[in-house]
């Protein structure tokens, strides 16, 4: 696709060429993507696509501020881009001043790939030991009474920005998923990983999780809707700690209106939230789950200024030894509130600092006298702001944990939970893993995260869902 | 003979989007599927523009317009499924995405007959439209309107809201939309759409300093299927709204904490528009019902074997699917399979009628023809079946509102939608509002906070004593709606009354917390 003249390094040259505005910043956005989904034992809707988009930030100086005007269009050609460079200044010149206008970084404070190499690509053949596994493990469930569904979804997207200011940065990122769900006797189980490449997948392991967790299902135990001490799962503690993470707007807490919040204009930060040495953080360096390392921002919103475009993304600590430390904020919210400049970041980690004495989720049932041993929670939603209260539901897999066993399936539950409340409740932690968030995987995929024993877990409501 | 769809003269599909070279694209890749021994293929161009603006205390606060373009090749082959999506506008590329999807195809194939599977895709019979062009029902394009108006727009409403006491923040918003199709298929089909919506939207947040506690409230004003005249009247008093959003919070800071217990509702349409999306909308997708988001947005309790028997409410109940409604968010003349829309019950008098279909499925569970709802959200997505404009039908000689007040001795009327969670087979669903006010002896008693109701999706419905008038019915909806793998959003509308149920569960969400 890449021609000469449409190489995305000269599309980012022509558009800054082209400019006329005071300043501009420009992205371009190559995607490759694959993807398989199965129901019943069956491949069904699976395919491949491969996108072009090109944004340009237009950015012009006047009396009462500086405006910005965003435009994006996919499958530009160079022909077409001096369109877009002039729609980009036209919506800047029409717009108001930007609240979050900042001077626009000079080159050299952060780096990036080979800026004039080709874009990354994926295809199809990502899958091609993965997808035969695939086959076998279909022949395998269906010989077992089993149905097996899931989505395994390969990305590739190169990103390459410039500016008028001189910077040229590029940046790589792969994303894979792969979920796995089985249906069987009436129980349903799920598993999930996230990868690179998809080389470090084993399907044949995947499946004999689920074998066991099928196995567990066969004693069926009815509860009632109550407070219980219950097992967490990494897959589940990384949706809890994601929506977290997604709510440290340091800009909405001075303005009194988040969980972190303090009256007067003061925040949280400084607070204990767990008495547990817990860290909660994000390092875009960090092995297994690399991402950007600059910031890479499309539009202005409460996340991100397009004036931050390739502002370096280092190593956050949201949450150091229990004591809530970051909030996260661009150098727009940072001028407001005062506070440090804060990017978030497209990974999360938590942990505690031994992890070599942190138990496995194995070692923590072996030591459970009685709890609910979760699989993963579904269609989180915020109830209310100012306790982070989310209700979400449990899903495709409830277990009764008892003397040190697993002793069956217990009926799904609805919960509401705070997750910054349930940080001062969590009394046992174990080993920190990667894991796939269910709920925001399509979004957020880079996690890792220990298994978490909780004290009074507000399961509200029973579901009959099964 | 199928419905014919009508579009009103004045309007006209974009020339922008009639000079991309859809014909000579759609040719290409059609005849290299043939050519590879599909028994069926369809080419689908899109041009997806979307803007956005948000302004925080009517400030700028960031603005976006992008521009999806791009085409799909979907195939059959050995009874499998390919698909593919690219976006350089040749011949060439159009004959060699058609060979990748025919790839695909080949390897769903190969998969599932190692693993001993004997599915086979067929997909029902459809009439051919040939040259069939469709627009949706809107006065003005926002895209011909200066974004200067627009900011100038939200910022003056904006300032109004935070010049009134008690008023510490306002965030408003503006999403618009215009969506143009070409599609054509291996059986003749050709169609040529355009569609136009948007979604305007102002929140008022009240923090107290001293205390540290804090209150929103949201407009209800719902996304619509219009143009930019929606903004100036047309279809909602925003004028009114604005008037009333500070009143409205400021009883909300106020407002006692809710006693958890049961109690009979009145539901605005204005909240009710969601509880069905969740309980009714998706549980009546067939392809839920028969597995294939399994894994993903889950089934549903509303089983293919219940079809005709499942009591899923009370006998007041009547549901339709609906593709044709003028200004719905779902509404277009042709799904992304070429067939025409059309509208049909859901439930009738209490009881399971119908199914939201595409074509395979429809074939799959021989029911004749599909009715319409295969929608991709973009030109890299493979259509899938999404929702119709799934509503209650309001009762001929119902009461209004206060009609509906007035049987009620300890009860809530809830307005405005907030939170809103359902399981993955749509039983168990939790939803909160944006104000709720406490019935007594018929009238409204003021508000309460911190409330929420929960139930199960056949128990509510059966509790359902009281269906509104036609003077109550409002058609709400979202831009947001989520299913598939990748994940696709959707936006669809659900027309309502108002409705009384009885006894009903509600929560103290402060006591749900803990506190």
């Amino acid at each position: 696709m890449s021609t000469q003249n449409n190489a995305p390094h000269q599309l980012v040259e022509r558009a800054l060429e082209l400019s006329r505005a005071d300043g501009c910043v420009v992205l371009v956005d190559e995607e490759t993507t694959a993807n398989l989904r199965w129901a019943n034992n069956a491949l069904t809707t699976n395919g491949v696509s491969r996108g072009r988009r090109l944004t340009v930030i237009a950015t012009v100086d006047g009396a009462e501020g500086t405006a910005s005007g965003v435009v994006a269009r996919e499958a530009v050609t160079a022909a077409e881009v001096e369109e877009l460079v002039r729609a980009a200044e036209a919506a800047a010149r029409e717009a108001g001043p930007a609240e979050d206008a900042q001077p626009l970084l000079p080159p050299g404070a952060a780096s990036g790939g080979d800026f004039t190499a080709p874009p990354a690509e994926t295809s199809i053949e990502v899958f091609k030991d993965f997808a035969p596994e695939l086959g076998a493990a279909f022949a395998r469930a269906r010989a077992a009474g089993q149905a097996l569904y899931g989505f395994a979804r390969h990305e590739l997207t190169s990103t390459y920005l410039g500016s008028s200011t001189g910077l040229r940065l590029r940046h790589d990122q792969p994303t894979g998923t792969v979920e796995l769900n089985a249906k069987a006797g009436g129980s349903s189980a799920w598993c999930g990983d996230a990868t690179r490449d998809f080389t470090d997948i084993d399907v044949a392991a995947l499946q004999s999780r689920l074998d066991q967790r099928l196995a567990w299902g066969k004693r069926k135990i009815e509860l009632p809707a109550g407070r219980y001490e219950t097992l967490i799962p990494p897959a589940a503690v990384a949706d809890l700690m994601v929506y977290l993470n997604w709510t440290t707007s340091a800009r909405d807490a001075v303005e009194g209106r988040t969980v972190f919040s303090r009256p007067n204009g003061a925040t949280k930060l400084g607070e204990r939230l767990s008495q547990l040495p817990l860290t909660l953080r994000s390092d875009p360096a960090e092995p297994g789950l690399e991402c950007a390392p600059f910031v890479l921002a499309h539009s202005s919103g409460d996340f991100q200024s397009v004036f931050d475009n390739g502002l370096p993304i280092t190593p956050t600590k949201w949450i150091r030894d229990g004591e809530l430390t970051s909030l996260q904020a661009t150098r727009h919210t940072a001028g407001l509130t005062g506070l440090p400049v804060r990017p978030l970041v497209d990974n999360l980690v938590l942990e505690t600092a031994d992890q070599a004495g942190a138990p496995t989720l194995e070692e923590m049932i072996a030591g459970t006298e009685r709890a609910l041993l979760l699989t993963c929670i579904w269609y989180i939603r915020e109830v209310d702001p100012a306790t982070l209260l989310l209700t979400g539901l449990t899903r495709d897999g409830v277990y009764l944990v008892e003397d040190g066993q697993v002793v069956g399936e217990v009926n799904n539950f609805r919960f509401n939970e705070s997750p910054v409340d349930l940080l001062g409740r969590i009394t046992e932690v174990g080993r920190t893993e990667r894991c796939l968030p269910r709920e925001w995987g399509d979004y957020f995929s880079r996690a890792a995260m220990p298994p978490v024993r909780v004290t009074d877990f507000n399961m509200s409501s029973v579901s009959q869902a099964s | 003979m199928p419905p014919t769809p009508s579009a009103p003269p004045a309007r006209a599909v974009d020339p922008l989007f009639l000079a991309l070279p859809l014909r000579p694209l759609a040719d290409a890749a059609l005849d290299r599927a043939r050519q590879l021994g599909v028994s069926h293929a369809d080419f689908r161009l899109e041009r997806v523009r979307s803007a956005s603006w948000r302004l925080r205390d009517a400030r700028p606060a960031g603005s976006s317009d992008s521009l999806q373009l791009g085409f799909a090749v979907r195939v059959v082959l050995d009874g499998a499924w390919g698909f593919a999506a690219g976006v350089d506008l040749t011949p060439q590329a159009a004959a060699q995405v058609a060979e990748q999807a025919v790839a695909v195809a080949r390897l769903s194939a190969q998969i599932s007959r190692a693993a001993g599977g004997a599915d086979v895709v067929e997909l029902a019979e459809e009439p051919v439209h040939r040259d069939a062009t469709w627009i949706s029902a809107y006065e003005i394009n926002p895209f011909e309107v200066p974004d200067a108006e627009k900011t100038a727009l939200l910022a003056d409403w904006s300032s109004r809201l935070l010049a009134a006491d008690g008023v510490s923040h306002v965030t408003a918003s503006l999403l618009t939309v215009q969506e143009n199709k070409f599609y054509a298929d291996t059986a003749g089909t050709v169609t040529t759409q355009q569609r136009i919506r948007l979604h305007p939207s102002l929140e008022a947040v009240s923090v107290d300093e001293r205390t540290g506690s804090f209150e929103s409230m949201r407009t209800v004003a719902p996304p619509v299927g219009r143009g930019w005249e929606y903004l100036h009247g047309t279809g909602w008093d925003w004028q009114d709204e604005l008037a009333r959003i500070p009143e409205y919070l400021a009883e909300k800071v106020q407002a006692p904490s809710v006693e958890a217990g049961r109690y009979d509702l009145v539901i605005d349409p204005t909240n009710l528009w969601l509880t069905i999306h969740e309980s009714i909308g998706h549980a009546t997708e067939l392809d839920r019902a028969l597995g294939y988001e399994a894994a993903y947005a889950g089934t549903s309790f509303a089983t293919f074997d219940k079809l005709g028997t499942l009591e899923y409410g009370s006998a007041l109940m009547h549901v339709t699917g609906d593709r044709t409604a003028e200004h719905g968010l779902s509404t277009i003349g042709y799904d992304d399979e070429g067939v025409a829309t059309q509208s049909w019950d859901l439930v009738k008098d209490g009881v399971l009628t119908g199914y939201q279909l595409d074509r395979r499925m429809a074939r799959l569970k021989g029911l004749g023809r599909s009715n319409g709802c295969a929608f991709a959200d973009s030109p890299a997505h493979v259509p899938v079946q999404r929702m119709a404009n799934v509503s209650l039908q309001p009762v001929a000689d119902g009461p209004d509102t206060e009609g509906l007040f007035a049987g009620v001795q300890n009860g809530l009327y809830i307005v405005g939608d907030r939170s809103w969670s359902i399981d993955m087979q749509r039983y168990n669903f939790q939803f909160t509002g944006q104000r709720a006010y406490a019935i007594r002896n018929g009238q409204l008693a003021g508000q309460v906070k911190d409330f929420a109701y929960q139930a199960t999706t056949t128990d509510f419905w059966g509790s359902m004593a009281a269906v509104g008038g036609p003077q109550t019915y409002l058609l709400g909806g979202a831009f947001n709606c989520g299913k598939a793998q990748p994940g696709q959003v959707a936006a669809v509308s659900h027309g309502c009354p108002s409705a009384l149920f009885q006894q009903v569960n509600v929560l103290n969400t402060q006591q749900e917390a803990g506190r």
